[in-house]
């Protein structure tokens, strides 16, 4: 039991990423309400943003911007541990899918808006039923 | 200009002409149609010229290039390779003909500001061109969502419930490459890269072959690429939205979005992932061809059903993905010859079918099966488009369609999938009966209850116009002229596509 516990608690970011995933699955999959299903989608977006933030990080790591980089006069060619410093590159890797996720976000809202002037409605069993009429 | 420029000019094309017709092509009522025509008429010129450099060297390997000059592990590269070459030359040759294609049409259904619709029209082909070029799995997916994001504009500007078709659409591609991303975010974390043929060597050690998450990473991101390109559970968003959708759009994405989607499960399965990995470590093999053969008979039955013609197609495109993800997964060199060889002939065919329906729907108003009633008359032209186009579709040689099937059978047979061979024969059977049943339609005219013609005058040739014509009978003549140099394209440079192993 222990054992388990410890499992999960040493991997919590994991976890936390995979039960936002079910909650925006679930959002996108089983709500009638069209606006809640982008919401469900930006819920799944935003738990892939945070996974890959989380794998950048390292105990004790700080932000990536050399101390005593670069022109620095004392310490300039002090080694570089990379220990202790967070990977950068799956955060900026984030910042592109941050900017995807948004115009998809942007997409879905004005496709939700034409929808609503067309069908009346943002219900999806009710658009369904002026479908088949 | 150097000759290593082209393989990152054929992407630059359309992006930058994306730019430019979002700026000036608003001013002049042609001017739009004019740049998209000249910038997709550059990318397909770079395309051919990138084509013939990579089938000189073919034997050397792939042709690399950095872009800004960033050394691969930090930079991005574009790696272009047989494989990629002929779905590059595909994908801009088919879109310069839709772009040719659509003067009349995209006048006729998107009356206000064209030039917002060839800017989306323009960054669908650069995402498309980007996503088949590109060495980085990262990159991928940016491009993946850029040519996602203009196709759901693109498909959302259709007739009234194209809106609602479109919304489900972005829902279903938003899971799929939302997958995939994840999945990369699998390999990352194994590998601590995102160049593929970086990750090639490191996925190749034993302990990573085994691995579980390297296991749940391919599978995560197959599943999100099925999603993308409609393979069969997974295909419920489009027919929909494709049948809804106007009909230049219709004929750029049909064509083109699945079929890149195919490449990259390709790229994906063999560029990355291993022959070692796919069939013995995952053995999943014989599921996904039956996977496919499912996927072929309900794409199959399923367009029998249709009384559009449209939809009937979008049904055929279910069918035709089942073709190629068995090919791929039979696990033999004819199978994935098959495969390959038909992303280049079902991209030509299935756009060749859509030009000529969009042609019938541009001349009659509808594209109801109804509406072909004694067309063969009144547009011999586009009749002849349609009946090249049927007879690749179905599988008749000359045209490139019966090569495909040769292979893919061929590839069942040595595998011993006999399932996937029947599934062959069905489809290729049912699409001749849909075919000849629009030929039927077609050729003759109405008749009443007696079984004599209603009408007795004659009929008077209405053809579409010359902007619709050429690309159309362009394609065509492409169907047969791939079909004849088959020998070439294989031993030329699929051959070379074929990993060790296989």
């Amino acid at each position: 039991m222990e054992d388990v516990l410890t499992y999960i608690i040493s991997r919590y970011n994991y976890w936390a990423a995979i039960i936002l995933l079910l909650i925006g699955l679930y959002g996108m999959i089983a709500k009638n309400n069209l606006l809640k299903k982008v919401i469900g989608m930006s819920i799944f977006q935003a738990a892939i943003i945070l996974f890959y933030v989380s794998i950048g990080d390292k105990r004790g790591a700080t932000i990536p911007i050399l101390d005593h980089g670069h022109g620095a006069h004392h310490g300039a060619h002090q080694a570089i541990e990379a220990a202790s410093y967070a990977n950068p590159l799956p955060h900026v890797l984030m910042l592109t899918a941050i900017v995807v996720g948004v115009s998809t976000l942007g997409v879905a809202l004005a496709i939700l808006q034409k929808i609503y002037r067309v069908h009346g409605t943002i219900e999806e069993d009710e658009i369904l039923e002026t479908i088949d009429q | 200009m150097s000759l290593e420029q082209h393989a990152v000019l054929l992407i630059l094309a359309p992006l930058f002409g994306a730019l430019i017709i979002s700026l000036i092509g608003g001013l002049h009522r042609r001017m739009a149609y004019l740049l998209i025509v000249g910038s997709l008429g550059l990318s397909f010129y770079s395309a051919l010229a990138t084509l013939k450099q990579v089938a000189l060297h073919a034997a050397e390997g792939p042709l690399r290039y950095r872009l800004g000059d960033w050394a691969p592990p930090y930079g991005i590269e574009l790696v272009i390779d047989p494989l990629n070459s002929l779905v590059l030359a595909m994908v801009s040759g088919v879109a310069l003909l839709v772009a040719i294609f659509s003067k009349n049409t995209v006048r006729q259904e998107i009356a206000d500001r064209i030039h917002h619709y060839y800017t989306l029209f323009a960054l669908l082909v650069a995402g498309l061109l980007g996503i088949t070029a590109t060495g980085d799995a990262f990159n991928l997916y940016v491009l993946m969502e850029i040519s996602a994001l203009s196709s759901y504009a693109l498909l959302a500007r259709g007739r009234g419930l194209a809106y609602y078709a479109t919304f489900k659409y972005v829902i279903m591609g938003t899971i799929g490459a939302c997958l995939y991303l994840l999945g990369v975010g699998y390999l990352y974390i194994k590998t601590g890269t995102l160049n593929m043929a970086e990750m090639v060597d490191f996925l190749a050690r034993p302990e990573l072959l085994t691995s579980e998450s390297i296991r749940v990473a391919f599978i995560l991101i197959m599943v999100g690429l099925w999603i993308k390109m409609a393979f069969f559970p997974l295909h419920g968003w489009l027919p929909n939205a494709y049948t809804r959708a106007s009909t230049t759009t219709s004929c750029l994405v049909a064509p083109l979005m699945t079929k890149v989607s195919v490449y990259i499960m390709i790229r994906v399965m063999f560029g990355v992932f291993s022959v070692a990995f796919i069939h013995t470590t995952l053995g999943w093999s014989k599921v996904v061809v039956w996977l496919a053969c499912i996927a072929i008979l309900a794409g199959s039955f399923g367009a029998l059903a249709q009384t559009s013609m449209k939809r009937m197609l979008t049904y055929i495109i279910i069918a035709e993905v089942g073709y190629m993800v068995g090919g791929a997964w039979l696990g033999n060199a004819a199978g994935l010859t098959g495969a390959t060889y038909h992303i280049l002939s079902d991209g030509l065919m299935t756009a060749c079918l859509f030009m000529v329906v969009g042609a019938i729907s541009f001349k009659t108003g509808s594209d109801k099966l109804e509406a072909m009633r004694g067309i063969f008359r009144k547009m011999p032209i586009t009749a002849v488009v349609f009946l090249v186009g049927a007879f690749a579709m179905i599988g008749i040689p000359p045209t490139c369609g019966f090569f495909s099937k040769w292979y893919l059978i061929k590839g069942g047979v040595m595998a011993g999938q006999y399932g996937f061979v029947v599934a062959l024969l069905i489809s290729s059977l049912v699409n001749a009966v849909l075919f000849f049943r629009l030929i039927e339609i077609g050729y003759y005219d109405e008749f009443d209850a007696d079984g004599k013609p209603k009408h007795h005058r004659r009929i008077k040739v209405k053809e579409a116009p010359l902007s619709m014509l050429l690309p159309m009978v362009v394609t065509a003549a492409m169907l047969i002229v791939v079909g004849l140099y088959t020998n070439q394209i294989v031993s030329g440079l699929i051959k070379y596509t074929i990993p060790a192993g296989l």
